[in-house]
């Protein structure tokens, strides 16, 4: 096996797998971001008939993360979880009213208004502590072997308050574009209104996090401004697809929105990737040393390039069922 | 206050495992009963079958939503509080569970979108088929994840060199010793506890009068399924407590109360297993019966907990009790199927006033029975988180503390107290409100059986606004 290096397409996958989900979920957590400044109740129901068909496939991809990184990279899961511990718990007790919400929202009757605000409590503490998680992999882990030996809110800086607070800004701008897409007349006004509002607010964190990230990381910092280097494509390209983005949404167009904010996110995530490579669990441990057996690695490669495929056709296809806009008295309706 | 994590822990996992795992036993059982009355329908164009399939996928729906947010904690569990015993079985559990979300988890997930949204929007044999998915997927994944546990009962297929399981055979560790039995004694469970339910909503409307059409119809269909599948419960666990007597001796010795290894053990019906002076008080028993069920003869011998030291003796009192709950609620599941099918056969059934009370209580029961029928097989392989490898005291993530465990504890209890009792709420609502009643317009259906795909075209539309996408 020495002519394939396994761990590389491993660190491929996972990375496909968490971008799938943060693209996927990302904008259903969004929409439950945005769900309590949504114009009227009618809106709403909109906003939560447009995820409610796909949501569920959508967080399937955060499971397969967990369970990949145990599969292919047992270190990393075996550090971050304990690291996280509290956050991890936040962001379960989030995922966990936002999703029940869906079924319970419609047969709430007069309590309605409770699982509205379940709905937007969970998707913004998973959102948050998502981007907390993105926080902490930046800061590193303290570590002896595989064993987290820091404290239980070492994750908790000013630096990961920062990168949470940013993740719930960009799921909205995910959610917020996504909705544009979805529907028309009162709702979509109020979409393209929020947007570009939103997209400001993205660009500031994205500049904010930008300085302070090689400012808190010696070896980040090498790696951006040692020598000017091809790297500094990725934020110029950042910036040309915002502008595209602002001046798409001027124009009130319906799908070239959404596509330039999942456009944007794939830039984020590769200018993390580039400032983090090759460590699977900084400052110490690179993706060989988180690695599990080759063995196990190709056991589960072989099921996966076999199955992703599949999964990812039928997930289009449920997509192609529910495409075009979401109306009222589709999906769920009050009882 | 010293608090003690790993105990907290053990707390946590029991609890969330256990809050958990009476949803799936539920969906395995219910998505298939869906997918039959889909098929029934698409087959037959009947409209009572598209009425008791629209009203138990509303109850399917609530059901599962609550066991898909309570899973993904259970994906974190392993890693957060036993992070050391993730760590050192990744080599097969990794891969194993990855395969569960890659084969099942997608397949239901998505798969569920269209069965819940997708009747109008796609061809009525694309519904049939999301329908068949999301039943396959629900099964697919009981089976990986009890291949994972049984592994851990009986781990097969692997070295452990420095703390690290190394594979050695995936089909011998995938395919387990005790995988067979624990797959088979889950699934006819999962048959049992949908089939209860089912049973009992129907019981009651007719009780209550309403639903008669419907209500007889799936009564039926659930009573002729119990028929059989609570005798075989019996016989699949009855091997499966033999391969548990093969493979975890002492675990079996804490089911049936024995301390002492013996040649013709009794059969002990009632006792207070009292550890600290390693005996049973208050004993009642059946001589030699004991060790005829174990060893298929009078003087076989039988091990007891003496045989190994206390520290690696599993409480006993819970695992001999639990063991008493389940197979005697088993037993009256026997009972009320075999009552039931006798009176159905005798033509009686509906109007068995009794009968149809006693289905109604028993909705609770088949859960009550799957919870107890797991703490005997956890609780009694304490110490040992994989059997003879690994101890639960030595899985445990090294930098937990206590508070943060309990503090978690805590919200764990509070979030899924809030969800449990909404969920139930809403469920009771649902019922409440009943299948749709069947329109005159449709009944005229049945008579057409040579063209069902043209049903849909017949369906009146509802009465909000159709996209016609």
């Amino acid at each position: 096996m020495e002519l394939i290096d396994l761990t590389l397409i491993w660190v491929a996958i996972i990375g496909l797998g968490v971008f799938m989900y943060v693209l996927m979920d990302g904008f259903d957590l969004g929409v439950g971001i945005l769900f309590p400044f949504a114009p009227n109740d009618d809106s709403r129901d909109e906003l939560m008939n447009s995820v409610a068909p796909v949501w569920d496939g959508n967080e399937t991809w955060l499971i397969l993360g967990g369970a990949g990184l145990l599969a292919a990279f047992p270190m990393i899961y075996a550090v971050f979880l304990p690291a996280l511990y509290i956050g991890v718990f936040l962001m379960l007790a989030g995922l966990i009213f936002r999703g029940v919400a869906f079924e319970f929202r419609f047969k709430a009757d007069s309590r309605r208004y409770w699982w509205d605000r379940a709905f937007f409590g969970g998707s913004t503490v998973a959102a948050f502590a998502q981007g907390a998680v993105v926080g902490a992999y930046i800061q590193g882990f303290e570590t002896e072997g595989f064993i987290y030996v820091g404290g239980a809110f070492d994750w908790l800086t000013p630096f990961t308050l920062m990168t949470g607070l940013g993740v719930v800004a960009g799921y909205a701008l995910l959610g917020i574009t996504w909705t544009i897409l979805k529907t028309e007349g009162r709702t979509q006004q109020w979409a393209f209104q929020l947007a570009p509002w939103l997209l400001a607010i993205v660009m500031v964190f994205f500049v904010v996090s930008s300085l302070w990230t090689p400012l808190t990381n010696e070896r980040i910092m090498s790696r951006w401004f040692d020598h000017l280097s091809w790297l500094w494509i990725f934020p110029t390209l950042t910036v040309a697809v915002a502008a595209w983005l602002m001046w798409r949404i001027r124009q009130r167009a319906e799908a070239s929105p959404f596509i330039g904010s999942l456009i944007l996110f794939a830039l984020f995530y590769a200018g993390l990737l580039i400032s983090q490579w090759p460590y699977a669990v900084p400052p110490d441990h690179t993706f060989w040393d988180a690695a599990s057996d080759a063995g196990s690695q190709l056991f589960l490669l072989l099921g996966v390039l076999f199955l992703i495929p599949i999964i990812l056709g039928y997930t289009a296809w449920t997509y192609w069922v529910f495409r075009g806009k979401v109306r009222a008295g589709e999906g769920y309706t009050g009882h | 206050m010293e608090l003690d994590p790993v105990l907290l822990s053990r707390i946590q996992f029991a609890f969330v495992v256990s809050f958990h795992a009476i949803f799936p036993v539920f969906t395995i059982g219910l998505a298939a009963y869906v997918a039959v009355l889909e098929a029934i329908a698409y087959k037959t164009g009947d409209p009572v079958y598209q009425k008791l399939s629209q009203f138990w996928i509303k109850i399917f729906a609530v059901v599962f939503g609550m066991g898909v947010v309570s899973g993904i904690v259970m994906a974190f569990q392993f890693g957060t509080n036993w992070s050391v015993f993730s760590y050192s079985s990744a080599n097969f559990l990794g891969p194993i569970l990855s395969y569960e979300v890659v084969t099942a988890f997608f397949l239901e997930a998505t798969f569920l979108g269209v069965l819940l949204f997708g009747r109008d929007k796609v061809p009525r044999g694309a519904h049939l088929f999301s329908a068949c998915m999301v039943a396959f997927g629900t099964f697919l994944s009981s089976f990986w994840i009890l291949s994972a546990n049984s592994w851990m009962q009986t781990p097969a297929g692997v070295e452990f060199t420095d703390g690290m399981v190394q594979m050695t055979s995936w089909l011998q560790a995938i395919f387990n010793p005790s995988l067979p039995y624990r797959f088979a004694h889950m699934a006819l469970a999962s048959f049992i506890t949908g089939g209860f339910v089912v049973a009992g909503v129907s019981a009651w409307y007719l009780l209550k009068g309403r639903h008669p059409e419907t209500s007889r119809r799936a009564l039926k269909m659930c009573v002729v399924m119990l028929a059989v599948a609570t005798p075989l419960q019996l016989l699949t666990g009855d091997l499966h407590g033999l391969n548990t007597f093969e493979h975890q001796p002492i675990k079996v010795a804490a089911m049936e109360g024995h301390w002492e290894t013996q040649t013709g053990a009794p059969l002990v019906l009632f006792a207070i297993p009292d550890s600290a002076n390693e005996t049973n008080r208050f004993e009642i028993a059946i001589p030699y019966l004991g060790s005829l069920i174990l060893t298929h003869s009078l003087d076989g011998e039988v091990t007891g907990l003496k045989s190994v030291p206390p520290e690696d003796r599993p409480p006993v009192g819970i695992v001999f009790w639990s063991f008493r709950i389940m197979v005697a609620l088993g037993l009256i599941f026997i009972g009320l199927a075999l009552a039931s099918a006798w009176q159905l056969w005798r033509g009686r059934l509906f109007e068995s006033t009794r009968l149809l009370r006693a289905l109604t209580w028993s909705i609770p029961l088949p859960f009550v029975a799957v919870l107890a029928g797991w703490f005997v097989t956890e609780v009694g392989r304490q110490p040992w988180i994989i059997q003879d490898v690994m101890r639960i005291s030595d899985a445990m993530t090294p930098s937990l503390d206590g508070w943060m465990v309990l503090l978690t504890l805590i919200g764990y209890i509070a979030v899924y107290a809030v969800v449990f009792s909404a969920g139930v709420l809403y469920l009771k609502r649902i019922v409440d409100s009943g299948p749709d009643p069947i329109e005159p317009s449709e009944i005229g259906m049945t008579a057409r059986p040579k063209r069902p795909w043209s049903a849909a075209d017949i369906k009146p539309r509802p009465a909000t606004d159709n996209p016609g996408a």
